[in-house]
């Protein structure tokens, strides 16, 4: 055990040497909004939502070791206002229809909108073109929902050792694809028990046969803030009863 | 033409299988992806992807004569667009589609580095200069008439170095292997220890001490380690490693040939723009040279185990990969995507080896600080930025071309020597980088103060600085690599708001925008083009603040749905773009077109 430390927004927060902020942060149950961070996998830091104050400078929290006896600004105004920025990139970027959605109520993206006070948009939606793919008998991808997290290629590749999904193009051309001759995911020897099948944080992974078990309403992030319950991957526990 | 049949595949090789696909078959077909993807065992998924990363790289065919115009800011000033519109005209081709019989194709591309020779525009990767309408004509008939690129006019490929002011770097050359006895005669901790006194900083603008790098490298525990030369030369209006690359070659592989004896490398590699591939057959050759003078290769000067052997990695069309850690994945065969920091490349760079990056001109002064000794360049400078720096200086001046300067030289000195006339900003560190206005002109160029890898634009009292603007925002949306949030939504939602701007359709409420999503890229971004491609917003908006005011609408709010842009799709496929094709909302109170 060591005797590390370091403070977010006043609380004193102990880690190991190799931590990130975000792990010590998690370990001690201290929410950083995050989307692309999944503690299974090596963190990328793409999406940008855990950006802190690590002594006045931006960091992102999934990607930046913790520093003994630092400051890290976490829940501050003029980070919230920022977060709140980058998610409504995110929600101009694809489309996403919240109403109406499988995933309402169990969609990370959502509940960290709610979670800063994203009341809109706001941004001129981009409406992109982006067809689904329903060529495997159990999984429907919706790439409209898609964030660029990265998060099932990771899973796909580490634990899965598939390495059935690749993120392709550049800038706002970048877009998830699947590796089979096709491009399709039913050519592919994807299974819906894959890792990579269960780590989206938003809706691209849609299961065939089922929908709206639980109803919308009493799902995970409709009871209680993703504060509390954590990531859809990890809830702390697990109020989504089937 | 394949520069690797003599060499057993590789898959870090792919990049450059696919670059020799590319010129060759003038497309990557999928049957060429299904071979390598069997032959390297890369799915052929993750080859495309990388296909689809390069603005050089295509699966459907483009022309037999592949054009690209720079369209650099100092381009466009120079009248590019036009001679754009001359060529596809007289060629009855539309940019971007190769023609119906594929004989060509002319588009855009980001800066070539021409600057100083503008406009300037690369036909199957060889760059012709000095355009003009007449040479614009004659180009148009050889194409007609199908005349091989070998036997087209030697003038229009000729670059000049346009050296206008050289200092203690351009005059003092070093005799080949000066750097390298030194190293022999004197020992690795006395070398480092002479370019750590020369103070020597990073030439690519980061600033980073040279000599602290290499240390780190050398101290990394590791069997291999490696050097790279970043010859990325992507900022617009940079073009001094052009002209290192093609008159300073030798120092330049010898400042790295003296980083691989110092930390203890066997292997370097040239990561050259495909821009400049151009210049790829003159330093093969002097790669040969030197090895055949024994300045390369193994056993360098004849001391055993002294072994470095560098290789020619081409880019393909992609700014991102001037970042370090781009490049480095670039180098491997990757998309270029900056990778998180820590671990940093000097514990874990090219395959996870310990890795020096360096610039261009960083490697030429070690290698005369090696020879010369630390004193010889602390003579020059300040006392924070010592030496001298290369300056690439274009746009409206009557003297384009390469100045060096010692650190601590004042932009208005420059301004005088290069024949600006009338300037009311310079643009330095390229797109990135700060945009000056008058009453900054007496700031200096030192890392301390006005810090730059070495563009300088200059832009007189006539120019539109919204035109700047317009063209750096459309910059960062096609170069953005796309990983992060920030960068990759940003930029597109920036360059389509200054679009917005530019046709006089924008708010007050459009410019508050503009500046919350600049500010969320600096803070926010994984990289540093993500943290700098908004620097230029930021900038005119403080120094240019009527630039932006004379084209805003008066009303506070326009709706985000435009009636005109929705009938865009219409427009295309019916082919017309007459006023009639037009939906034109009536002008408002204020409105100053």
């Amino acid at each position: 055990m060591s005797n590390s430390r370091f403070v977010i927004d006043g609380k004193d927060i102990p880690f190991r040497p190799g931590q990130t902020i975000m792990d010590a942060a998690m370990a001690a149950g201290v929410y950083i909004p995050h989307l692309c961070h999944n503690p299974d996998y090596a963190s990328t830091g793409n999406c940008r939502l855990c950006l802190v104050k690590l002594n006045g400078r931006y960091v992102s929290a999934c990607t930046q070791p913790a520093i003994a006896d630092s400051q890290v600004d976490n829940q501050i105004d003029e980070i919230n206002q920022q977060r709140k920025t980058l998610l409504q990139m995110l929600f101009v970027e694809g489309n996403h229809q919240c109403p109406g959605c499988e995933k309402s109520g169990r969609c990370q993206l959502q509940a960290v909108a709610y979670y800063v006070g994203m009341l809109s948009p706001y941004f001129t939606h981009f409406y992109p073109r982006r067809e689904l793919d329903a060529s495997h008998p159990e999984m429907v991808l919706d790439f409209n929902r898609c964030i660029l997290c990265g998060l099932c290629v990771r899973a796909s590749h580490s634990a899965d050792k598939k390495n059935i999904f690749a993120i392709s193009g550049r800038g706002m051309d970048s877009r998830l694809v699947i590796n089979s001759t096709s491009g399709k995911l039913g050519d592919s020897n994807f299974s819906a028990h894959d890792a990579a099948a269960s780590v989206c944080p938003v809706g691209v992974f849609l299961p065939k046969h089922k929908g709206y078990e639980v109803p919308i309403g009493q799902r995970l992030y409709d009871r209680e803030p993703i504060a509390q319950v954590g990531d859809v991957a990890h809830p702390n526990h697990q109020r989504d009863k089937k | 033409m394949n520069r690797w049949r003599d060499i057993p595949q590789r898959s870090d090789l792919l990049l450059q299988y696919l670059i020799d696909i590319q010129q060759r078959d003038s497309c990557i077909s999928t049957e060429s992806i299904q071979k390598l993807s069997t032959e390297l065992a890369i799915p052929a998924a993750q080859i495309k992807s990388v296909i689809e990363f390069y603005s050089f790289l295509h699966t459907t065919p483009r022309g037999h004569f592949n054009i690209l115009f720079s369209d650099n800011i100092t381009d466009q000033m120079a009248g590019s667009r036009a001679l754009m519109r001359q060529l596809c005209q007289q060629l009855n081709v539309r940019q971007g589609d190769p023609r119906a019989d594929g004989r060509v194709t002319v588009d855009t591309t980001s800066c070539t580095g021409m600057c100083d020779q503008g406009p300037a525009l690369l036909i199957n990767n060889f760059p012709i200069t000095r355009l003009d309408s007449k040479r614009i004509e004659l180009i148009a008939q050889l194409i007609e008439q199908d005349t091989p690129l070998e036997q087209w006019p030697a003038e229009f490929f000729e670059i000049n170095d346009n050296v206008h002011r050289a200092d203690i770097l351009l005059t003092h050359n070093t005799e080949d292997g000066d750097a390298l006895r030194a190293l022999l005669e004197e020992g690795a901790e006395t070398l480092l220890q002479r370019i750590g006194d020369a103070e020597l900083r990073g030439r690519g603008g980061a600033g980073f001490k040279t000599a602290t790098k290499w240390r780190l490298c050398k101290q990394a525990d590791a069997a291999q380690r490696i050097v790279v030369c970043n010859a990325d030369e992507g900022e617009p209006g940079t073009f001094k490693d052009r002209v290192l690359l093609q008159s300073y070659a030798a120092q330049v592989i010898e400042g790295m040939t003296l980083c691989a004896g110092i930390i203890g490398a066997s292997k370097g590699f040239i990561y050259l723009r495909g821009e400049y591939r151009y210049l790829l057959d003159s330093l093969e050759k002097e790669l040969q040279r030197r090895r055949d003078a024994k300045l390369l290769g193994n056993n360098i000067l004849d001391q055993q185990g002294f072994n470095f052997n560098i290789e020619i990695h081409l880019g393909a069309g992609a700014y991102i990969c001037g970042e370090e850690s781009a490049l480095l994945e670039s180098l491997a065969g990757h998309r270029g995507i900056p990778q998180k920091r820590p671990p940093f490349p000097v514990t874990r760079g090219y395959l996870g080896l310990p890795t020096v990056v360096n610039n261009v001109e960083t490697l030429m002064t070690a290698c005369q600080i090696a020879s010369h000794g630390s004193d010889w360049f602390t003579d020059k400078g300040t006392r924070q930025s010592a030496g001298t720096k290369l300056l690439s200086i274009s746009g409206d001046c009557q003297q384009p071309g390469i100045y060096e300067y010692p650190m601590g030289t004042s932009v208005s000195d420059i301004l005088i020597d290069c024949g600006a006339d009338g300037p009311q900003a310079v643009q330095i560190a390229g797109a990135a980088g700060q945009t000056l206005c008058h009453r900054e002109f007496k700031r200096k160029i030192a890392i301390e103060d006005a810090s730059t890898g070495g563009s300088f634009m200059v832009f007189n009292r006539h120019r539109d600085m919204l035109d700047m603007v317009q063209n750096f925002a459309h910059f960062f949306a096609h170069e953005s690599c796309g990983f992060c949030t920030p960068c990759r939504v940003g930029s597109t939602l920036i360059s389509n708001l200054v679009d917005k701007l530019y046709t006089s359709h924008a708010t007050q409420n459009d410019l508050r925008d503009i500046e919350r999503i600049a500010l969320v890229m600096r803070h926010a971004s994984h990289c540093g083009l993500g943290t700098t491609a908004s620097n230029h917003i930021l900038d005119t908006f403080n120094n240019f603040p009527d630039a932006y005011q004379r084209r805003l609408r008066s009303t506070e709010y326009t709706p985000a749905f435009d009636l005109d842009l929705a009938v865009c799709e219409a427009r295309a496929i019916t082919g017309r773009d007459d006023d009639d094709a037009h939906i034109v909302c009536p002008p408002q109170e204020g409105f100053k077109p």
